[in-house]
């Protein structure tokens, strides 16, 4: 029906996946591309909005960055970048992607850092902590889930976005769905936006994972409420006690 | 008039002038003079498209988030879903909706529709739920219908919200629109990939870029003044 029969069959092929430029070569050129992508902007943005963060200051040019980035297209960036002197191809669209996964984390870290505790601080610097200690090891841990957040949103972000670069010559996964609109091949359009999804959901999955394990304190999955605590008494406290 | 094609056409140093050579400025105003009607011709394209898939997004939106307030057993489920959708790529979802529709501006209109379907529903949830249910219930009490509950209590308490949802959407949806591209129905998109597919012509690449995020940066400040229009009691406080 409408191509989705054909999409199976398309999947099915085992030379669809193993062939040059096949759909197993198309992933790890995705999977490179977002991968160098997402690192560069962690590179850039970590640092920039743990500065603007503990400073507290140019609050109103991170709301500005927030915004505008949302107005820029991303194919305009892709298309941009692939008419400079770089020249097209998975070069020039690392660049894009780069730039485009910049803000998220940006905005995330300066939230997380600016939403510590003054108190908190306060006392790490009654306890002795030199300024980079409070940055690393009261801030940051405290900051965590707001930063880890940003990089998922940015990189959920940059693989999704990988797909448009196939319109502009660049590579990847989107290459088989441009490939099935030039040949009015259904099955091929359906397959390569079935790979594209899966991919993001299985990176949106995998960074919520990674999130879950690095993120200190009661481990809990984000999607699972917190269990109830038994209502038997109050709470003992340190020394076996109820208060 | 100079002929077109003569010896004196050879220019100095002789041979071809090659594709590299050959001027390929970043913005230039006379492409945009010269092509003004196919530009605004993609604008309107580009606005009609918003425009539709806002509002048929804020359509589905209302009575989604009216109903997941109403029940916590659906208020899961309806954001589960929302993150699911706005996970999926841009360029899959134009190519999940094709096969229906085929290359016509239905198919990005309802890809987009879908996405700002996603936006809105979060946005209406939050602002219905950041109503104190003391002032529903005095209003309750006070013998207020369902719909005038609705429209006297809800609506201008959750207002600010509401705007906030409406701006990111439609932001986020005039930049989506360039995708459209992929069925031929893309906007202001037309141009970008139209220029790139012109031999790399920057002039109409820039001129389609920077025409996308002037629409979404006049669209914004449009909403913000409707939201200060339709709020005026926010500003006495201030």
């Amino acid at each position: 029906m409408n191509g989705f029969g054909d999409a199976v069959v398309y999947l099915n092929d085992p030379l669809n996946w193993t062939r040059r430029s096949g759909i197993l070569d198309l992933l790890g050129q995705h999977l490179a591309i977002s991968g160098a992508a997402v690192l560069a902007a962690l590179v850039v943005a970590v640092p920039v909005g743990i500065a603007l963060g503990v400073t507290g200051r140019e609050a109103g040019a991170v709301v500005v960055l927030a915004n505008v980035s949302r107005a820029v297209p991303t194919l305009a960036l892709l298309t941009v970048f692939a008419v400079t002197p770089i020249g097209f191809g998975p070069r020039a669209t690392t660049i894009a992607l780069a730039v485009f996964a910049v803000p998220p984390i940006v905005t995330n870290t300066y939230v997380g850092f600016r939403g510590v505790d003054a108190d908190v601080r306060e006392a790490a610097r009654g306890m002795g902590m030199s300024r980079r200690q409070v940055v690393l090891r009261v801030d940051l841990p405290l900051a965590l889930p707001m930063v880890m957040t940003g990089v998922r949103t940015a990189a959920v972000q940059v693989v999704a976005t990988a797909a448009l670069a196939a319109l502009v010559a660049g590579g990847g996964l989107g290459r088989i769905v441009a490939l099935g609109f030039g040949q009015q091949d259904d099955g091929q359009i359906i397959a390569g936006a079935l790979l594209i999804t899966g991919l993001a959901l299985l990176t949106e999955l995998l960074l919520v994972l990674v999130s879950w394990a690095v993120v200190p304190g009661p481990r809990r999955l984000p999607f699972a409420a917190p269990r109830r605590r038994p209502a038997i008494g109050p709470e003992p406290t340190a020394e076996g006690l109820p208060l | 008039m100079r002929p077109v094609l003569s010896a004196e056409a050879v220019p100095p140093g002789g041979g071809v002038l090659a594709a590299d050579a050959a001027p390929n400025p970043w913005f230039d105003a006379s492409y945009v003079v010269d092509n003004w009607n196919t530009i605004m011709g993609y604008l309107g394209e580009h606005v009609r498209l918003t425009v539709g898939a806002v509002l048929i997004g804020s359509a589905v939106a209302l009575p989604l988030a009216l109903l997941a307030r109403r029940s916590r057993f659906l208020a899961g489920p309806v954001l589960a879903l929302s993150t699911i959708v706005y996970t999926i790529p841009s360029l899959a979802m134009f190519a999940f909706v094709f096969p229906f529709t085929g290359l016509s501006a239905t198919t990005v209109l309802i890809g987009l529709a879908a996405y700002s379907l996603v936006i809105l529903v979060r946005n209406f949830l939050t602002g219905l739920q950041g109503v104190p249910d003391d002032v529903r219930e005095a209003a309750r009490g006070m013998g207020y219908s369902r719909l005038g509950l609705f429209w006297r209590i809800d609506l201008p308490l959750a207002l600010p919200a509401f705007m906030a949802g409406l701006r990111i959407a439609t932001v986020s949806t005039v930049a989506l629109t360039t995708v459209g591209v992929l069925v031929g129905h893309g906007g202001l998109g037309q141009m970008i990939i139209g220029g790139f597919n012109a031999n790399f012509y920057r002039a109409e690449i820039v001129t389609g870029a920077l025409g996308c995020v002037l629409l979404a940066l006049v669209a914004d400040v449009l909403l913000a003044a409707v939201e200060r229009l339709v709020t005026p009691w926010v500003r006495v406080g201030a």
